[in-house]
């Protein structure tokens, strides 16, 4: 497929990794975040890491929606389901991941619960529309790429005034999470997180701009490259950061010039402000109470606002006590840290939410590479 | 969850859809996020909607970089 297939190539991410083998000091080293699952998926799939020279070492960060939204805000949805006979829409991955009492909304499903996959918001507006005496939440997760489609469908359901349809605004913002690592004690303090750069978001940036990052580069004196999802992008951006590392600088650079642009998508910025609003803080799994980090509906649109329809208070929750998706999701730890990988916990029966999505960190070991780490050896047949 | 791929439009509707062709497959999307998307243009579809349009010269560009780092590395 045409922008795709040729972002793949081989041969080329061949050439590009003995670029940055001949190009990274190995005398020092280069600890890069990416940010987005999305690059974790494919720096898994493609098995990038494999064709990076020792000192170039890949950390997994926050940026993937399922794995941080904290499970009080799935308890609401569930509840909302079983207890109110109200219609839950929501995007494929949140069904799945685990909350209290040992339920998900796909086992609230099981229960009886009207839980419906949408594959777009503008879906669940339909399911109000084919349901005129049902109650319909559409539980709304996403970072600033998944918001503008939201936001519009906000602003439809007012303006077609439909009565039934509400959402669960759950939106979140990528500066306000990195902000938060780069001030986290692992890395101001400590130093057990040492951090040299950054992979920036391909989608998010598409929507944002560049220019929010330029903030790390000058503030924190991180680099910051803006990178596609393919893994040639992936390569790409690694070795320019190697190149910006090696030269003592810290810029903003994009490779994904073909979609973002300094500006971002202003079109789409207008009508986010014009439904949402910044909320004083949000829990987010992993990282807790982050502040100015997520998004609610505006007053003006209230009454296409869950929280205030149903009178809805979030209970904080804590992960199951075996799980480590907290110290995977701020980076300091890794899949294999954790003593329920792969064991208790797998795509199939997820205990942690890293482990539902595929763009979770644990999700893309266990299904891509959680071999590497076993040494394979050669013996006689019995 | 920031997953999108990218489509190309082949066909203009009302109220801002378009339909869409990826390798066959014909979908109705949404371009009321992005202005001044035509016929075969290719846009960043996610979640039913047209995030940003894709700039082939800026592609080109990109493609051309990572021959280049490949060719100095050789």
């Amino acid at each position: 497929m045409k922008y795709i297939d040729e972002f793949r190539d081989g041969e080329l991410a061949l050439g590009i990794a003995a670029a940055i083998a001949a190009e990274a000091d190995p005398g020092r080293s280069y600890n890069l975040m990416e940010f987005c699952g999305g690059h974790t998926h494919a720096i898994s799939r493609y098995g990038v890491t494999d064709l990076l020279p020792p000192a170039v070492r890949m950390i997994h960060g926050p940026g993937c929606p399922v794995c941080v939204l904290p499970i009080g805000r799935i308890d609401l949805a569930i509840r909302l389901a079983l207890d109110q006979g109200v219609i839950v829409a929501s995007y494929g991955d949140c069904l799945r991941v685990p909350a209290s009492d040992n339920l998900s909304l796909l086992k609230a499903k099981a229960r009886g619960g009207d839980v419906r996959m949408v594959y777009s918001p503008a879906d669940a507006l339909k399911i109000a529309a084919a349901n005129p005496e049902r109650e319909v939440v559409f539980l709304a997760i996403g970072f600033e790429t998944t918001t503008p489609p939201t936001a519009l469908v906000i602003k439809e359901a007012a303006r077609a005034e439909v009565t039934n349809f509400s959402v669960l605004c759950n939106h979140v913002l990528t500066p306000a999470a990195i902000t938060n690592i780069l001030e986290s004690p692992e890395v101001r303090r400590l130093g057990t997180l040492p951090l040299d750069g950054f992979i920036g978001p391909a989608h998010v940036s598409t929507v944002i701009g560049s220019r929010p990052y330029e903030f790390f580069a000058e503030e924190y004196a991180k680099p910051v490259v803006i990178a596609g999802f393919e893994p040639l992008d992936v390569m790409q951006a690694i070795l320019m950061l190697v190149r910006q590392i090696n030269d003592g600088r810290a810029e903003v650079e994009n490779e994904f010039t073909r979609a973002v642009t300094r500006d971002g998508n202003l079109k789409a910025q207008a009508l986010v402000s014009d439904v949402f609003e910044l909320r004083r803080s949000f829990e987010w799994r992993g990282l807790g109470m982050v502040p100015y980090s997520a998004l609610r509906i505006r007053e003006a649109y209230g009454a296409f606002d869950a929280e205030r329809r149903f009178r809805l208070e979030t209970r904080s929750v804590a992960d199951n006590k075996a799980c480590e998706c907290g110290a995977i999701l701020r980076g300091v730890k890794h899949p294999r840290d954790c003593k329920v990988f792969g064991t208790v916990c797998t795509p199939e029966s997820p205990i942690g939410s890293c482990m539902v999505s595929s763009e979770g960190a644990c999700a893309a070991y266990y299904s891509y590479g959680r071999f590497r780490e076993i040494p394979i050896v050669a013996g006689a047949p019995a | 969850m920031c997953l999108a791929i990218p489509v190309r439009v082949v066909e203009l509707g009302f109220d801002e859809m378009a339909i869409v062709d990826l390798d066959g497959i014909r979908k109705e999307i949404s371009l009321a996020l992005v202005d001044g998307v035509g016929v075969g243009d290719y846009v960043i579809l996610h979640v039913g909607y047209a995030l940003a349009r894709l700039d082939a010269d800026e592609a080109e560009r990109t493609l051309a970089l990572f021959a280049s780092a490949a060719r100095e590395a050789a």
